[in-house]
Parts: C-alpha cells; structure tokens; sequence
C-alpha cells in the first residue's frame, strides 16, 4: 500500500514536469502557431543549468556554485529563454517550416554538445548530486517527495494561472489573430515578430523550467534524458489534450505519461516471453496509435479550444 | 495629405507601378479606378507598407512613410483594408473589432498580471467601442459569431469596422463594393459618405462605376502601372484615353 502511494507520489511528479513542458508548447504551438519541435534541447538546457548552478564541485566538469535551488530554476529558465532568443531571432520572421528546421537543429546540438564537451558536462557519465528542495526534511524520502510535488504542484498551478491571465486578454487575443492571418493582423498595426518571440521565448522558458525541475529531482543529468521522445510525448500529450487549451495541457500530461508508465506493466505481463525486449518500442507504437485515433475521431482534442478570449467580450447568448 | 512623387514598384522586370505621382487631399473621397492589372493593388500594398517601392516618395501627413513597415504606417493613421476580405475566422465578431484598437495596455503581458483592473477597465471600453461601430456597420446580431460564417458583403463590413476601431485619419479600401448585392452596396456608399462627414479621408479601388461617380471626387486612373489622369468623375469619364485604356484600342 504504502509502495503504492509513493509510486503515486513519484508519477504525479512525472507528469507535473511534464505538464510544465506541454504548456509551453502549447503557449507556442497552441496559441502562436510557431512549430516548434526542439522541446527537449529547451528542456536540456534547463536541466544542465540548474546541474551547473546548483550542483556540487565536479572536478571534472563546471559547476561548484552551490547556489539556493530557486535560484538555480530561475538560472535554468533565463538561460533557455537566452537559447530560445538567440535561435528565435533570425529563424521567427521566417516561414514555419524554417523555425521547425531551426529549433529542430538546435535540440541536436544542444544533445551533442551534452555528449562531447565533456570537460564541461561530463559527457555521458552525466552530472549527479544535483541537490533536491529542502534536503533530508522532513525525514524520509517520501516525506520529502511529497514537498517536491507540493512544490510542482504549485508551480504548475502558478503557471496555469499566469498563462490563462495573459491569453485571455489582449496579449492572446493579438496571438491568435496572428496565427490565423498574419498579414492582416500586420496591416492591424500588430508587430506580429515581437508578439511570436515573446510567446516563443515564454514558452521556451517553460520547458527549461521543465528540465531543471527533473534535474533537481532525479538529482542526476546525461544527455540520455535528452532523447527526441520527450519531444514527441509532449506533443501526443497537448494533442491528445486539447491544442489551445491550458487545462487540456495538464490533463493530456497526466493521460499519457499514466498509459505510458502503465503499458510498460501491462504490455511486460501480456506480451509473450520471445516479444519482452520489445516493451519499450510497443508502448511507442501503442501511443502513436493513440495520436492517430485522436487526430482522426477528435482532432480538437478532449479540451477544445474556446472562441472568446476575453471575458469581457463574451456576450450573454440569444 | 497623402503625397506620391515618382513611385516605382518592380517585380522582376516587370514595372508594376512605373513612375507614379499624385497628392490626395485632406477631407476628399478620391476614387482609384483603371483595368484589371494597372498596379492598383500594387499601389495600395505599397501605401500601407506591405512592399516597399523601389524608388520615388511617399508622405503621409507631411512625412515619409515609404521605409515603414505596415504596423507603423497604421499607427500613423493610415489603415487599409483587402480586396478579399481577411476576418479571423475562429475569433468572434467582436473580438475581431476589439483586437484593433493600438497600444491596448493587455498586450503587454505583465500588465495582464499586475494591473488587472486596468487592462479590464480598457477591455470594457473598447468592447463598448466596437458594439457602436457594428451598430454603425449593422453588424450587431453578429457580434458572437465566428467571423468565418459571415457572408461576402458582411465580411467586407466587417473589415471597415476593423479600420474604424483604430480611429483612423485616412481609409485606404480595396474594392468595397465588390461581390456585394445592390442594397448592400447602398448601405456600404452611405457609410463611406458619412463617415467622410466625420473628417476622415478615403482612397477607394473600385470597378463600379455607379459607386465611383455618386461617391469620389477626385478620380484618379491607372494603366500599366502609370498615372494616366486624375480630375473630376464626369471628365474622367468622358476622356478619351480612359476609354482606350479600358477597352484597348476604341478609335478616339
């Protein structure tokens, strides 16, 4: 029972981080329409900041600042934001397909970088030691999971709240007019370049947040958490949930990572023996088909998007 | 208020606008009429910004605005709308009207965060804005709708509703009245000529020809991206070298 519990501990955590990524993403893709599909690069970089910033001495490696962990996620998100700024200039103003390309790009070279500068991250032997929130309190381990998901979960709520303030306002309401005609919101007097690199960096920000909360969890990074497949679950995850829709970010997040966690026991125990190896790869397949069925039966997803941004423009129905 | 000197626009080799000068008075309706293919869209695309000539002058108010991009240009006061509509199709009506208005306080982020009530004091106000101008545009029942559904001539009013959110100095429209039926058309000359009352000056594309003589003054022609006259519509009309440009050729 009690193995039960902190499992359960443990996986909302999981998908509370998550969570943080696929809104981000859905701040981007959701809102902007900017196709962005270098999550995990965005997520790495914040895992490998707070490493660095937080982190013991390596001898090895950088790091040795010993820094407070708030301090460490805040140094996470501004250098992602930085990333985020530096690839977002030129590629923004571009057609989509050009910042896919780009940030595309930029999730490799961030994975390389994590694999073959190793006199800075250690390469594959990765980074570990990395100091989780309040420590050894309140005693046990499950203790302090559970000041750790206290912590996710209010930042996830602190963000929620954050994002569904910004975009249903003004600020939103120029983001989707860009998104559906981006010459006509021009001719509006809207700087759709400006409004499209804040969302991007925003959302960027959110994924390195992401990252360098994982980092402080697991208390251990390598260019093995950086695989593209994060990438691909955070957009099954916003799919599934509903694209443009906050609360369908979360609830995707909690759907998927739950059928991914559970189909790895239930396919382990279904599968036949000579097919076990391959549990890994089914759960791919199994959530591929997942996509596709949603894409096809219900492409908005569980949350649809709303129509009306702002609350003061929502009209009391004939 | 309006001045061109030697405008240019190449595409290519091909001379879209070729040397084009005029100046449009303060208060007037001028009409902008000529063959399809004269480089009228081409000169209003270069009047709002959306392409840069490749040579010659462009003033708005006294100032060059020809090296400004549409956003800026707009913000001056000179607001265009298309020739095909461009509504936000999934944003409602309203919200299409209230996405106008510039430097709206929530669309700085922050603000959204840390002066709520402000930004929700300027959303009640431009939401009781754009509940006048639709009225204005007889819009009204449509207001929650999603742009998407409105019709042809609807949407063509939807899109000087657009502009008039932005209080605008000067209306540049592409063909308002095309595609639209005649009572419509009716009501779209009336508002043009009302709102025209209220000070605001309008440069009009336009192939009906009724639409042009009841409502502009001065006319203004094209042919193959030149200037070939501008005066009064009944001159234009009777002038031998508009014929010959619309219908090529016709024994003067």
């Amino acid at each position: 029972m009690m193995d039960l519990f902190s499992y359960i501990v443990f996986f909302l955590i999981i998908a509370g981080i998550y969570s943080i990524s696929t809104l981000g993403l859905n701040l981007q893709w959701g809102f902007t329409g900017l196709m962005s599909v270098g999550i995990v690069g965005f997520f790495g970089v914040g895992a490998y900041a707070t490493a660095f910033l937080t982190g013991p001495h390596y001898p090895d490696a950088l790091g040795g600042f010993g820094l407070p962990v708030p301090v460490g996620w805040l140094g996470a998100m501004l250098l992602s934001g930085l990333f985020a700024l530096i690839v977002g200039v030129p590629t923004i103003r571009l057609r989509h397909d050009f910042l896919a390309i780009g940030t595309f790009g930029i999730a490799i070279c961030i994975q390389l970088l994590a694999m073959n500068w190793k006199s800075v991250t250690r390469g594959f032997d990765g980074l570990f030691g990395i100091p989780k929130p309040f420590a050894g309190w309140p005693g046990t381990p499950l203790g302090n999971n559970l000041v750790f998901l206290g912590i996710v979960i209010f930042l996830v709520g602190l963000i929620y709240w954050a994002l569904e303030r910004m975009l249903r306002s003004p600020w939103g309401r120029v983001l989707r007019a860009i998104r559906e005609d981006e010459e006509a919101a021009g001719a509006l007097g809207k700087n759709a370049f400006s409004f499209r690199l804040q969302s991007f960096v925003l959302g960027s920000m959110l994924m390195g947040l992401s990252g360098a909360l994982y980092a402080s969890f697991t208390g251990f990074v390598s260019p093995q958490d950086m695989l593209p497949i994060f990438t691909f679950q955070v957009f099954v995850m916003l799919i599934v949930g509903g694209n443009g829709n906050n609360k369908g970010a979360i609830v995707g997040s909690l759907l998927i990572w739950g059928l991914w966690t559970v189909t790895e026991t239930i396919l382990g125990a279904i599968l036949p023996a000579v097919l076990k190896n391959q549990v890994a790869s089914a759960r791919v397949v199994l959530v591929g088909i997942i996509l596709v069925g949603m894409l096809l039966y219900r492409p908005q997803g569980l949350f649809p998007e709303e129509r009306v941004v702002s609350p003061e423009a929502r009209l009391p129905e004939k | 208020m309006l001045e061109l000197v030697g405008v240019v626009k190449e595409f290519g080799g091909l001379r879209a606008v070729d040397d084009v000068s005029f100046s449009i008075a303060r208060g007037t309706i001028t009409g902008l009429i000529g063959p399809n293919g004269a480089g009228k869209t081409t000169l209003f695309n270069l009047l709002a910004g959306a392409y840069r000539p490749t040579a010659g002058e462009i003033r708005f108010d006294g100032e060059r605005i020809d090296h400004l991009p549409h956003y800026r240009i707009f913000a001056r006061g000179l607001v265009r709308t298309f020739q095909i509509p461009r509504p936000f199709g999934e944003m409602s009506v309203l919200e299409n009207m209230m996405l106008v208005p510039k430097g709206q306080l929530g669309e700085h982020f922050w603000n959204t965060w840390f002066r709520p009530a402000a930004v929700r004091a300027e959303e009640r106000r431009n939401r009781d804005k754009a509940r006048d101008i639709l009225d204005f545009v007889g819009l009204t029942r449509l207001a929650n709708e999603p742009a998407r559904i409105l019709s042809g001539g609807q949407q063509k009013l939807l899109e000087i509703g657009r502009a008039l959110m932005s209080d605008p100095k000067m209306l540049l429209l592409d063909e308002p009245g095309a595609g639209v039926n005649p009572t419509l058309l009716g009501e779209i000359a009336e508002r043009i000529a009302a709102l025209n009352q209220r000070g605001i000056t309008f440069l009009i594309i336009e192939h009906n020809m009724d639409l042009v003589m009841n409502l502009c003054r001065p006319v203004v022609v094209l042919a193959a991206g030149k200037l070939l006259m501008q005066g009064e519509p009944a001159e234009v009309q009777r002038d031998p070298r508009v014929l010959d440009a619309y219908l090529g050729g016709v024994p003067a």
